[in-house]
């Protein structure tokens, strides 16, 4: 099995995605699963391949040093599960 | 009276500009469709009203002279274009109550032209899916069903709500996004037209990301004329997108009368393992042979990389979806789990509002990125992926175009059993490698099977090359007669 | 000099990198036409892309490029022609994406180097490893409620120049001449104000110590965040004799990020940094790689102003300063404009005496800069004329000076509002000599026997008779005059 319980739940933090201890076990087994699906890549010869890293290879247009979009508080923060004036509020990050 | 939802968008555009019926007559006839087919759950979100004042303002224009390309007709958009002031929910629990204070690119330049939105349609968590299945709003059912069986079916992902809307003549035509097989595979189990044009076409902006280098936007109609009428406002470059093609497409509908005499078709003979399903086969034969007759030459080739795009895909796409996805946190809109600390929030909110399948391709993504795994898999895979970009290259360097079956069976039961993840992955077996290429890709419905559910051809062409890709198309659709829904279009 | 930490087991030196991020100077943000502009309500200068709604995409503003490539330059820096954005992953409630988009495996700059001046005239150079651009995170305020804390986005997506030096430094001066001379550099291109106050140049420290004669690396330490060149050298000190404190009682430095705590004078471990970090660095699917030519980079390096290296050389060879007082009039270009303007045409050591002597300890004790000078380069250099041809003398021109500093008038008005003109009239001085000889014959009587000395006393008493405005020259020469009679 190429991911354990103590993988899952390293990634899981990572993601920042709770997982109950319980299901740590099952998720590391279907995660295997996939993975070890994924392995038969190794098969495959790269070494003199370039990678290819986006959809496309265009060279786009860069955007002009102007000023043309903010001053939209309200929309910026009319989501907001919780705000205080024209704040986000998130609970107290202690540094 | 006729029955105003009978007609193509092709058809509609004339009869509106004849004043045959008025736009809002047209609207009203498919928000009633719409809401008599509710037990579809092809839509999250109706929006009648709206859908009545945009149709009163297509009237007015349409009287004054003054008509716009897609004035009056019916649309649906599928739920993962942010639409200004209407909720939009990516099909997942995370986006609760979120409504964007924008509008996509692509659904603004569908408004612009003059058509009306009905609804948002459903779709598979965060596009995540191929069954439908996965949408925190409940599945969407396939209009169609084998003959003489009850069994509901999926309409395929995860485009399901848009493929369904459009084959159940609830919506004229809707927008579609694909990142492995999104538009095509759902057109094909739906029985209607879907279109993947080529990577950069359609603006990505304000389309809910997955997969950044993947993610198309498409449509979704009953016929390849009224995909390419669409597809023609869809697509223009936007500034916002700097994956978005400079230059202007071609006028799709402009070449669908010129037929497939004298081009190259491509039959890639790894589209063909041992146990494809043999009515799937036969299908792909009998159009291969309807290009052949229209005047096209076949040329058997090799896309030898195509057994590892599925693994590939299933790397680069949830690697770039765990990214995406970390920006839904629950501070600055959707779904907020109370924590204990700002990271206990994160865990708690993230954990409660992405479904199963969403955490899975997130933690997959999060581990081939991880430190120690980035080259054996993320680095690997964007090799593979060029190896099977170079594998359409070297054969567009043949052939014109390339035949392959859409997806590998008809649309499934709803309440098949799919445990393992990998077999519902193989659905985009056929789809997937033209993803990763970034070349346009369609599906045509092109027969029935025995049961008499929809199968679909797809269709490649080289990046850019979306006018040979309706040529072919066209040519296709117009052999296969297929009955449609309802028997007709 | 070198800088040597007596320890009780030996001597050590100490290794110091510093990595300074620098706000770029532009109007629009990185990656969203908001406005870098500071001091607004919060979450007004706040594009949707940088709130990371969703959908939304970066595109990339020109100018940040150009400012990247053009320090590049200043850094006599190899520039990527191609250089690609990376997504660095991490989760904080301030940076909205869950990533932020920066430069990892190929920087627009590679490297370069940067001289630096130090105390003793003499000059270091130390290595540039890279400069990347990346964006900045927004804001988050812990101090207005008691159990929250608060997300302001207007920093969110401002570019930043992330500037890596090598491992080169060797003391605390060092670390501070560095950032003198980044600063100064910057400032001069244009691409960063350097105020370090404000946060729009901010530093990270890496120190580690070895035994003097090693030339290993040791486990080096980050220092998060410094907002002074003086906090950075302290900080650098002490962390420095924190290290050594620790292998010397037999215990191993662990390699983490530490914050300077100034009041204290003391570094310690950053509380919720605790876990190891794991950021996922990948390219950026959004954004395709960043790429120009080589005449893209000529037009910028065309357009480069002289650098304080060049316009030190300059000042040593075109007006004959010493390295030292080149290096102090060239470290800010205000400073080194102003100069100029006073210096052309006329005596250049006079005018650095009047700049850097008089002007720089007026301006240093009342804390301005040069441009809030109250004496303008026209008016300094004015008064240096009116020294050079004798309308007033050095003496008269020291109190001209500071009622040019409390009134800011022109000299010439000064000197004629208050009669200050030296007298230069024969007729005027002789009688002035007459009166003070006539009334002190006995020391006329000293003088005459031999007692030459006296002279210097005779002057004195004309200049008192005339307020200081008998020319010095004149005076003397008819004292002498008279008295041999
Ligand atoms: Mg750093
Ligand atoms: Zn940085």
């Amino acid at each position: 099995m190429s991911l354990d319980k103590a993988t899952v739940r390293r990634i899981a933090h990572l993601a920042r995605i709770d997982v109950p201890d319980a299901d740590l076990e099952p998720l590391a087994q279907e995660l295997s699963g996939i993975m070890n699906w994924i392995e038969q890549l190794k098969e495959v010869n790269t070494d003199a391949v370039a990678p290819m890293t986006g959809g496309t290879d265009m060279k786009p247009a860069w955007r002009k040093d102007a000023v043309a979009d903010g001053a939209q508080a309200e929309k910026v923060l009319s989501n907001a599960p919780e705000r205080h004036d024209s704040f986000f509020a998130v609970p107290k990050v202690v540094e | 009276m006729t029955d105003l939802t009978r007609f193509t968008i092709a058809q509609a555009r004339e009869h509106l500009r004849k004043k045959d019926f008025s736009a809002l007559e047209l609207a009203d006839a498919h928000i009633k469709a719409m809401e008599t087919h509710r037990d579809l759950n092809a839509f999250i979100v109706e929006t009648a009203d709206l859908a009545r004042e945009r149709a009163k303002e297509s009237d007015f224009r349409i009287k004054s002279g003054n008509a716009l390309p897609l004035d009056g007709i019916p649309l649906g958009i599928k739920d993962l274009f942010c639409t200004e002031g209407v909720q939009t929910t990516a099909g997942s629990h995370i986006l609760k109550g979120f409504r964007p204070n924008y509008e996509s690119t692509v659904s603004q330049k569908l408004r612009d032209a003059g058509s009306v939105m009905l609804g948002k349609l459903n779709l598979d968590e965060f596009a995540m899916g191929s069954s439908n299945k996965t949408s925190y709003y409940g599945h969407v059912k396939n209009p169609w069903k084998a003959r003489g069986h009850a069994t509901e079916l999926v309409p395929g992902g995860s485009s399901g709500g848009s493929a369904a809307a459009v084959s159940a003549h609830l919506a004229m035509g809707a927008t579609g996004t694909d990142t492995g097989g999104s538009i095509r595979q759902p057109a094909a189990f739906c029985g209607i037209v879907g279109v993947k044009p080529t990577y950069g076409r359609c603006s990505r902006w304000g389309i809910v990301a997955f997969a950044s280098s993947l993610d198309q936007a498409g449509p979704m109609t009953r016929t390849v004329r009224d995909a390419a009428i669409m597809l023609n406002v869809m697509t223009g470059h936007d500034p916002k997108d700097s994956t978005s093609m400079p230059t202007k497409m071609p006028d799709v509908e402009a070449v669908l009368g010129q037929g497939v005499k004298g081009l190259r078709i491509g039959v890639p003979k790894e589209y063909r393992p041992a146990g494809l399903n043999a009515e799937v086969g036969a299908l792909w034969d009998k159009g291969a042979q309807w290009l052949k007759d229209a005047g096209a030459e076949i040329v058997e080739i090799d896309l030898p990389h195509t057994k590892y795009a599925l693994p590939t895909y299933y790397i680069v796409a949830p690697a770039e979806a765990s990214s995406n996805l970390a920006r839904y946190d629950g501070v600055r809109y959707g779904l907020r789990v109370p924590g204990k600390s700002l990271d206990d929030m994160y865990a708690k909110t993230r954990a409660e509002g992405f479904g199963k399948e969403v955490k899975r391709r997130i933690l997959i993504g999060t581990y081939v990125l991880s430190a120690g795994y980035y080259d054996a898999y993320y680095l690997k895979a964007q090799k593979v992926r060029a190896l099977i970009a170079q594998d359409f290259e070297k054969a567009f360097g043949k052939v014109d175009a390339i035949l392959t079956p859409t997806a590998p069976t008809a649309a499934f039961g709803l309440n098949d059993k799919v445990d393992d993840p990998v077999a519902m992955y193989l659905n985009d077996v056929f789809t997937v490698p033209a993803s990763l290429a970034g070349i346009p890709g369609a599906s045509v419905p092109a027969g029935l099977n025995a049961h008499g559910l929809p199968l679909g051809l797809q269709v490649l062409t080289k990046r850019w090359d979306e006018a040979t890709l309706f040529r072919v198309c066209q040519v296709l659709e117009d052999a296969a007669k297929f009955p449609g829904l309802r028997g007709g279009a | 000099m070198s800088y040597i930490i007596k320890g009780e087991t030996g001597d050590w030196e100490v290794v110091i990198g510093l990595e300074v991020h620098a706000q770029v100077i532009s109007a629009a943000k990185l990656f969203s036409s908001a406005s870098t502009s500071f001091g607004s309500e919060p979450n007004s200068n706040v594009a949707f892309v940088d709130a990371a709604m969703p959908g939304m995409l970066p595109t990339i503003n020109e100018t940040c490029v150009e400012q990247a490539v053009r320090t590049g330059l200043g850094l006599k820096a190899k520039i990527n022609h191609r250089s690609v954005f990376a997504r660095k992953n991490y989760f904080y409630a301030d940076l909205p994406q869950g990533y932020q988009i920066s430069q990892y495996d190929q920087p627009i700059v590679g490297e370069g180097i940067i001289l630096l001046d130090m105390p003793d005239g003499s000059v270091r150079s130390v290595g540039i490893e890279r400069l990347h651009l990346e964006q900045d995170a927004g804001k988050s305020i812990h101090d207005i409620h008691p159990t929250k804390s608060f997300i302001d986005l207007n920093r969110a997506g401002v570019a930043l120049m992330e500037i890596v030096s090598k491992p080169d430094m060797r003391s605390p001066d060092e670390a501070g001449a560095y950032l003198k001379k980044m600063r100064s550099i910057l400032r001069y291109l244009g691409t960063c104000d350097g105020n370090m106050e404000e946060g729009n140049m901010r530093c990270d420290a890496n120190v580690s110590v070895r035994p003097v004669g090693s030339t290993e690396l040791r486990t080096r330490c980050e220092i998060k965040n410094v907002n002074s060149v003086r906090f950075v050298m302290q900080a650098i000190e002490h962390e420095a004799k924190r290290h050594i404190d620790v292998y010397e009682s037999g215990g191993k430095i662990d390699q983490e990020t530490r914050l300077y705590d100034s009041n204290k004078g003391e570094t310690r471990t950053m509380r919720s940094k605790e876990f190891a970090h794991d950021y996922r660095y990948f390219p950026d699917p959004d954004l395709l790689p960043l790429e120009f030519d080589e005449a893209y980079v000529a037009a910028i390096k065309a357009k480069l102003p002289e650098l304080p290296d060049d316009k030190k050389d300059r000042f040593m060879r075109e007006y004959g300063l010493t390295a030292y007082d080149a290096g102090v009039l060239v470290a800010e270009k205000e400073n080194a404009d102003f100069f100029e303007t006073v210096a052309k045409g006329r005596d250049a050591k006079l005018a650095n005496n009047w700049v850097s002597n008089n002007l720089f300890s007026v301006i240093n004790t009342r804390g301005i800069t040069i441009a809030e000078s109250p004496i303008s380069a026209k008016n300094l250099g004015r008064l240096i004329d009116l020294i050079s041809d004798n309308t007033i003398s050095g003496r008269l021109a020291k109190d001209v000076f500071e009622i040019m500093v409390e009134t800011g008038k022109a000299p010439d008005a000064i000197v004629e509002e208050r009669g200050l003109k030296q007298i230069t009239d024969t007729g005027a001085i002789e009688k002035a000599v007459d009166s003070v000889l006539a009334a002190n014959p006995e020391k006329v009587a000293q003088v005459k026997a031999g007692k030459e000395a006296l002279i210097g006393w005779f002057v004195g008493q004309i200049m008192k008779a005339t307020q200081g405005k008998a020319n010095p020259a004149m005076c003397q020469e008819l004292l002498k005059k008279k008295l041999a009679q």
